[in-house]
């Protein structure tokens, strides 16, 4: 298959047949596994380090999550824009323009990693 | 119908149910679950439509970052995190809104192109996106750095302690 949609069309049908083998697999093993009702029902339940789980499994995040992940969706944006810089920024018809465009945007946004390092967020403890 | 119809309607068919989805569930994380569902297939649909590079920006930053900062969002504000019973609002409100919305769009879109054929763009590769970008959009490109800065002071400011608030949870 060439072409635009038929490059992904190929890649769809390797995410389809990867699909297909492990639903294969799976099968199989459900259909030759001997079965036999769990003595033990407390195998099913979570454990960490072997200790046995108190209270409930939701439980209200500390910000500091929230700031990180806030820091990488702005160098998600900023790397998002260093892509397509990347690609044309040798061209003789943007020159050193391209080059400083791209320096005070990343320049700005240093600016917020250096405020956020300022005011301590970046320090765990 | 081509395959791009077919994939197109199948995709926007996704795109939908998992926005009711995203509407009608009462837990909110399951809500930002059904939100990549939906991001997701607008993102396939912009395969389709040869935006490539637009597409995988999508899954990266919409699915793969500003979902999970809603996620974090919603593990901090609401806790214990279930089931939550007072996210109904009036019916009429949201018809109102949306309807308004598709109504006002597909007018627009019908007023502008009025059924005539139009080709299908080159795709949209990193190349001619940053030939785009550099050449006539780069003010636009300059001031988002500036707001998303803005963004992550505001961030910042609002998660520190208040000052002579020495209880620690920061």
């Amino acid at each position: 298959m060439s072409g635009y949609l038929g490059s992904y069309a190929t890649l769809g049908l390797l995410i389809v047949v990867g699909a297909l083998v492990f639903v294969g697999a799976f099968s199989a093993n459900r259909l030759l596994s001997p079965s036999a009702p769990n003595p033990a029902p407390d195998k099913y339940r979570n454990y960490e380090c072997g200790l046995d789980p108190v209270g409930g499994d939701w439980a209200q995040a500390q910000i500091r999550y929230y700031l990180y992940a806030f820091l990488y969706v702005l160098f998600a944006v900023e790397s998002v824009f260093l892509f397509p810089w990347a690609v044309i920024y040798d061209r003789p018809e943007f020159g050193a323009s391209a080059v400083v465009e791209m320096g005070i945007f990343v320049a700005v946004l240093a600016l917020g990693l250096l405020y956020a390092w300022r005011k301590r967020v970046l320090r765990w403890t | 119908m081509t395959a791009a119809d077919v994939l197109l309607l199948a995709l926007g068919a996704i795109a939908v149910g998992a926005g009711w989805r995203v509407v009608i569930t009462s837990h909110l994380v399951r809500a930002g679950l059904w939100l990549v569902v939906t991001l997701g297939a607008v993102a396939g649909a912009y395969l389709v439509l040869a935006a490539e590079l637009v597409a995988w920006v999508q899954v990266l930053l919409y699915v793969g970052a500003v979902v999970v900062l809603l996620l974090f969002a919603v593990m901090l504000t609401r806790a214990p995190i279930g089931a939550s019973s007072d996210l109904d609002r009036p019916g009429w409100t949201g018809l109102l809104v949306g309807g308004g919305a598709a109504l006002g769009l597909g007018a627009l879109l019908l007023d502008g192109y009025r059924w005539q054929k139009v080709d299908a763009p080159a795709v949209g590769s990193a190349q001619l996106l940053g030939g785009e970008v550099f050449r006539h959009w780069v003010l636009p490109f300059e001031v988002l750095s500036v707001l998303l800065l803005a963004a992550l002071i505001g961030a910042i400011v609002v998660s520190r302690p208040a000052p002579g608030d020495d209880s620690g949870s920061r």
